[in-house]
């Protein structure tokens, strides 16, 4: 229980994916303008990232891992299939996506009319394919911890897209040189948050 | 059709401005601002960042001379699919060659040459370019944009490892010229990612400088 705890919290200040991995840049910069777009589509990725890792996970576990296919026959032993990692992550997301899409807008229309716009956007997001990587690259012992990373990872790039976008609100109204307005004062202030996000790091968990 | 190609010669005008315009004026990362993801997070040494290029450039080229064969067969509806599952194609191809020939460089890379697949600049020429041209417009487009995103790679990951470890491919500089002897102290703070967001903010503005019409908002 206690690692399931310590993987969440490192997974939102310690290994921000924003921060320390720069997962998920693109949308990260697009669509920081104003606090509320950027609340709807953190929400969504958090959303989507809850789904799609444990799901990947699964994937995984019983498809992809070498030696993963020994439920089906003992004879599978041998074979690795995780060079199909990819392919299979991918499609995984992207069905994934379109599903989630299809459920909310049925079940909860008011969901879906602020959240919905993101959710194509956010099947090429890399943060979502990074968090399958990352999950499958770290060995995750268990579907919990699987759970409690993919979850952590979602809120560390919500605070970050939240954040960014409230700064971007205020900077609007201060004198930034012509050439640097825009993206180019965007990115310093990112990576000056990055700094601030790197006094975590001495975090022991 | 075969007649309207034989007309336009191989590198017209019109084709080589498709190859030089990303590296300056309509570069992916810097004025696009697409596929920033993947540029930053492997530039702490040159030698990643040039094999990431390479990468790029090559599942880009490879990438969209396939979608614009394809284009007229590609049914609109579920086209962001069919681009997704050859994108995944490419970048196996590309992940399992580096492994088999370069297992350091793709342990450094890690998840970064997955995440090629979602990289915004290739989905980005696809839906923009290759799903309306031909085949060779299609390709100089593709390592056009390569060459773009791989030049800012380029130089960022330069200035981050000449100042964070003072070395430029493994060759010791700073060494050499005999900074160290008169109490020159490697920058740390260049190799922590937050620096990589920095250096690209500052090209940034440099372009913009020197390309007024290039800011906008």
């Amino acid at each position: 229980m206690q690692e399931i705890f310590n993987i969440f919290i490192k997974s939102i200040f310690i290994d921000n994916m924003v921060f320390a991995y720069f997962l998920g840049m693109c949308s990260y910069i697009a669509v920081s303008k104003t606090v509320n777009t950027s609340v709807g589509l953190g929400a969504a990725v958090i959303f989507v990232l809850g789904i799609t890792v444990p799901v990947d996970y699964l994937m995984n576990e019983y498809l992809l891992k070498p030696g993963a296919l020994v439920w089906l026959d003992e004879d599978f032993a041998e074979v690795d299939l995780s060079f199909l990692s990819f392919i299979m992550f991918i499609a995984v997301i992207a069905s994934m996506v379109q599903l989630v899409e299809m459920v909310v807008e049925k079940f909860s229309p008011a969901l879906y009319s602020s959240l919905g716009i993101f959710l194509p956007l956010i099947a090429v997001n890399c943060a979502i394919l990074g968090g399958s990587l990352f999950m499958q690259e770290r060995e995750y012992q268990s579907l919990g911890e699987a759970t409690a990373f993919a979850l952590g990872s979602g809120i560390g790039w919500f605070l970050a897209i939240v954040g960014i976008a409230a700064i971007r609100e205020k900077i609007h109204y201060s004198n930034v040189p012509g050439p640097l307005k825009g993206i180019g004062i965007t990115f310093i202030i990112t990576g000056l948050m990055g700094i601030a996000f790197m006094s975590f790091l001495g975090i022991k968990l | 059709m075969s007649e309207q190609v034989q007309k336009e010669s191989m590198f017209s005008t019109k084709n080589i401005k498709l190859l030089t315009d990303p590296i300056g004026k309509n570069n992916p990362i810097t004025v696009q601002v697409l596929g920033i993801c993947s540029a930053l997070a492997v530039t702490a040494k040159l030698e990643p960042a040039i094999v990431m290029s390479i990468s790029v450039m090559f599942v880009l080229g490879a990438g969209n001379v396939i979608i614009s064969l394809l284009r007229n067969t590609i049914p609109q509806r579920i086209r962001i699919i069919v681009q997704l599952v050859i994108i995944a194609a490419l970048v196996i191809i590309v992940d399992q060659i580096l492994k088999a020939y370069a297992y350091q460089v793709s342990k450094q890379l890690s998840v970064f040459v997955g995440l090629i697949i979602t990289n915004c600049i290739i989905m980005g020429r696809f839906e923009a370019f290759s799903m309306v041209n031909k085949p060779w417009p299609s390709f100089m487009d593709g390592i056009g944009n390569g060459l773009g995103y791989g030049m800012i790679l380029v130089i960022v990951a330069f200035f981050r490892e000449l100042f964070g470890s003072g070395t430029i491919l493994g060759w010791e500089v700073f060494k050499t010229i005999g900074l160290y002897d008169i109490g020159y102290v490697n920058n740390g703070l260049m190799i922590l990612p937050p620096m990589a967001l920095i250096v690209v903010g500052v090209i940034i503005w440099v372009q913009r400088s020197k390309n007024p019409d290039l800011i906008k908002d």
